[in-house]
């Protein structure tokens, strides 16, 4: 077929930042089949507590201090998140460095005060429904956790060899996105887990 | 912030015609040699080996369906055991949905929705192949476990408390769940990929209101499964977490209950039908068109009725389980939900109807098979508003009622259309023709076996036989209707060899296909059959809904990307306005790496918990691999 050239794309950029490059949107994907899976794990657990008389089964609530250091961490973690997310805009490697240092730091404390919080849960999962569903959820979370946090200290390992070149600090930002994700996915848990058993 | 591309990179600008095709064909080719085949991530390679690989699984299935209508063809026959029975038909059920229907819906996309937007590759292309090769270990894990008489036999659905460890303490089980595990992450996968290659990646000028309807039923359907199938992976690790570790989801001494099982699996099984229908009506309107020789009648009606179609796919899944003792308000939402849906499919129809009305139709085999599904789709579509309603339901329930019904669905809606478009396309996948007469022939028999198989079996089921039975006594009168139901099946076996065969003979010597055969209207058959590694010399330039129908013999494109990397052209969302030139992955083996480690994560999870531990470094190391930046051009600078 013949061909006409009707319009040049050649002074367009190589990379672009949030909606405007394809792994943000490939990360937006994935948070919605992640989202999703919490969802239905939400609903399960509900579902499981409207057909039980007594909640928590044969336990007590978890102990609240592990979720609720958690949620604080995690809500501060925004703002050297969002420091990051800017100098990646900046095109500012050293200041990214720092930030990325800082993110892959609150995701191993995360991890080990997640550690404390399943010590802290009162149950086992072989319990009792209660227990198998709680043990999942906080299971499914920490493997989001756990996969971000590699996902961020792969960047900054990354960001510190030849490799760093601009088109990586859209790959930060969209990062500094999906850690976002995992702050506000664990806001409903945290009120599922330590909350509600205690109505 | 923008960012000026290097000027001393060269463009396809500076090159015309066989200098420029060469250039973009070296650039873009697979690697040769046996490894290379391994690192592919071209969507073509891609999307041929999930198409072959998910007819070989239809192959396999419809083994088993034959076997089980031997089984059934007279009463009380000894052809097969009850155990051997049961892991017949869980192994059917489960590979036609979960290593077929599915797969091989997304597989097409694969193909072909790239082509039809206009760009080089898919998004991400190196997850595509890793779910192709997710795909292939979960299907082979499943058969080779039936082969070594440890596949399932719990039904494709593994209800709990059959499935639980108390009724069925072997690996069995197991095997099903795993193997769920792998499918869904090959499909989830996919999933993305189609999203973000519609959303990102369409020529330039392809608005919303231009994207060919195809493209948009496989938009839908990828929603679909990014929103369904979550809770399949959640009900599926929970049992095999029941099984393996001992929790207590199911247990119902313990707080659990057996029919969250079912609220899980349904909540995902029943827009599982619409995932593998929708992609069936989305090959129907592209046929059509092309056939009808006119626009599909009404584009925007279709739209929304696919989009109205997906959203409702979501408010039925109760109406699997109207015997199950739920409260009658419940029942009574969901019959009006489940009735509600044949709403949008009846817009469908009359679209499609009126289009064949309005148009100078050319009767050949792809649109034979279009109106052989609009005639069996109506009539499962009609034994679906009857099971809807509670009453009905309830007397049918668990009959072979049921079975027919949703045989008349699934085949009628997406097998029919799918055969259709084997026709349609196989000249662009393949650059020949398949036999018209062998086409034809193919068809009837189809058509014919179809319902002499499928139709017995709504009055079997009104005369009280029961699903899942593997055989029945003589003095229940069903003898007959069995009989002709078994030779119906034979039958319908037979077209599918007759589509074997004319596709080893059209590979052989088939009539040369040429670019556009059918004078069709997308931009897939703006280029070569089969297409260069690069899909488009140059990107086209959307002006009209029917680009080829409408700028004749001249096709606008788009000049200016790199021939130095593999480059693609990233547009945004609603306009379709180009906005970045990104690279495109090359070739690579970490793909397959990685899903090697998760498959042998996955099957040794079965045996051991431990597993996931010594598992996770592997998978861990194999992702790096993949991501990291080496050997990529622009790293290498």
């Amino acid at each position: 077929m013949r061909q006409t050239i009707v319009r040049n794309v050649g002074d367009l950029p190589t990379y672009g930042y949030g909606p405007r490059s394809g792994p943000w949107w490939g990360a937006m994907g994935f948070m919605a089949l992640e989202g999703m899976g919490f969802a239905i794990a939400i609903g399960a657990y509900l579902y499981l507590y409207a057909v039980n008389s007594s909640w928590p089964i044969g336990a007590s609530p978890p102990d609240l201090w592990p979720g609720t250091a958690e949620v604080v961490i995690y809500l501060l973690s925004i703002i050297p998140n969002e420091f990051t997310n800017r100098a990646a805009h900046r095109q500012d490697l050293p200041k990214v460095r720092v930030g990325l240092i800082v993110m892959s730091l609150i995701g191993i404390v995360l991890l080990v005060l997640r550690g404390f919080e399943f010590a802290h849960l009162n149950t086992r999962w072989d319990n009792s429904a209660y227990g198998s569903i709680v043990w999942l959820i906080l299971g499914l979370h920490t493997t989001h956790l756990a996969t971000d946090l590699g996902d961020t200290v792969v960047l900054t390992v990354l960001m510190f060899t030849r490799h760093a070149k601009p088109r990586r600090f859209s790959d930060v930002t969209d990062n500094v996105f999906y850690w976002n994700f995992v702050v506000l996915a664990w806001l409903p848990l945290y009120a599922l887990l330590d909350w509600v058993p205690r109505l | 912030m923008s960012v000026t591309a290097d000027q001393r990179e060269l463009r396809d600008d500076a090159l015309n015609g066989l200098q420029l095709s060469t250039r973009l064909d070296s650039l873009w080719r697979t690697p040769s040699g046996f490894l290379g085949a391994l690192m592919s991530v071209d969507h073509k390679v891609v999307g041929r080996r999930y198409i072959v690989t998910a007819f070989v699984f239809l192959l396999l299935g419809g083994v088993l369906a034959i076997l089980m209508r031997i089984q059934l063809a007279g009463p009380e026959q000894t052809f097969l055991s009850p155990d051997k029975y049961n892991q017949i038909f869980t192994m059917h059920g489960s590979t036609m949905m979960f290593l077929f229907a599915v797969p091989v819906m997304e597989a097409f996309a694969v193909y072909l929705v790239p082509l039809m937007v206009g760009t080089r590759n898919i998004a991400f292309p190196r997850l595509n192949a890793f779910s192709y090769w997710m795909f292939l270990f979960g299907g082979c894990f499943l058969w080779i476990s039936f082969a070594l008489n440890v596949g399932p036999d719990v039904g494709w659905f593994a209800y709990v408390p059959l499935s639980s460890l108390q009724y069925t303490p072997t690996k069995r089980p197991d095997v099903w769940a795993q193997m769920i595990t792998f499918t869904e992450v090959a499909a989830l996968a996919v999933a993305v990929e189609i999203v973000v290659t519609v959303f990102k990646l369409r020529a330039p000028g392809m608005t919303l209101d231009r994207i060919p309807l195809f493209v948009w039923a496989m938009l839908v359907t990828a929603f679909l499964v990014m929103f369904a199938m979550p809770s399949i992976m959640v009900a599926s690790t929970s049992l095999i977490l029941d099984r393996l570790v001992n929790t207590r989801f199911y247990d119902s001494s313990s707080g659990g209950h057996p029919l969250l099982w079912q609220h899980l699996f349904w909540f995902f099984g029943h827009p599982e039908v619409y995932i593998i229908f929708i992609p069936g009506t989305g090959m129907v309107s592209a046929i059509l068109a092309t056939f009808a020789r006119r626009p599909v009648v009404g584009y925007p009606v279709v739209i929304l009725s696919l989009i109205a179609t997906g959203f409702l796919s979501f408010g039925l899944w109760v109406h699997h389980m109207f015997v199950t003792g739920l409260p009658q308000l419940g029942a009574g939402l969901f019959t009006a939900s489940s009735m509600l849906i044949a709403v949008p499919s009846g817009l469908q129809i009359f679209c499609w109807l009126a289009t064949l009305w309005d148009g100078r139709p050319v009767y050949r085999t792809p649109l034979l098979f279009v109106i052989g599904f609009i005639v069996i789709f109506v009539m499962g579509g009609l034994s679906g508003v009857m099971v809807a309603s509670v009453p009905i339901d309830t007397q049918v329930h668990d009959t072979y009622f049921v079975v027919a019904h949703f045989h008349y669905v699934l085949i009628g809606g997406a097998i029919f259309p799918l055969i259709g478009a084997v026709y349609y396309w196989f000249p662009k996948i393949t650059g020949r023709m398949l036999g018209e007469r062998l086409g034809r022939w193919n068809f009837w028999l189809a058509f014919v076996g179809f319902n002499i198989a499928f139709f017995p079996m709504h009055i079997l089921g009104l005369i009280g036989m029961p699903r899942r039975v593997y055989t029945y006594t003589a003095d229940m009168d069903w003898a007959h209707l069995n009989l002709l139901s078994s030779g119906g099946a034979l039958i319908f076996a037979l077209s599918f060899a007759l589509l074997l065969v004319n596709v080893i003979r059209s590979l052989r010597s088939g009539a040369l296909a040429g670019d556009n055969p059918w004078d069709a209207s997308t931009l897939e058959w703006a280029t070569s059959s089969p297409p260069p590694p690069q899909n488009f010399d140059r990107i086209p330039v959307v002006k009209h809904r029917e680009p080829l129908w409408l700028d004749g013999e001249s096709l606008p494109v788009a000049a200016g990307l790199s021939v130095d990397r593999r480059e693609v052209l990233l547009t945004s969302l609603a306009e379709a306005e180009p906005q970045t030139r990104e690279a495109s992955p090359e070739p690579s083996i970490w793909p397959l790496l990685t899903a090697l480690a998760t498959t042998v994560f996955f099957i040794g999870s079965i045996f051991t918990p431990w597993a996931v531990l010594w598992g996770t470094p592997p998978m861990a190391v194999a992702l790096i691999g993949w991501f990291w930046p080496a050997g990529s051009r622009e790293d290498e600078e």
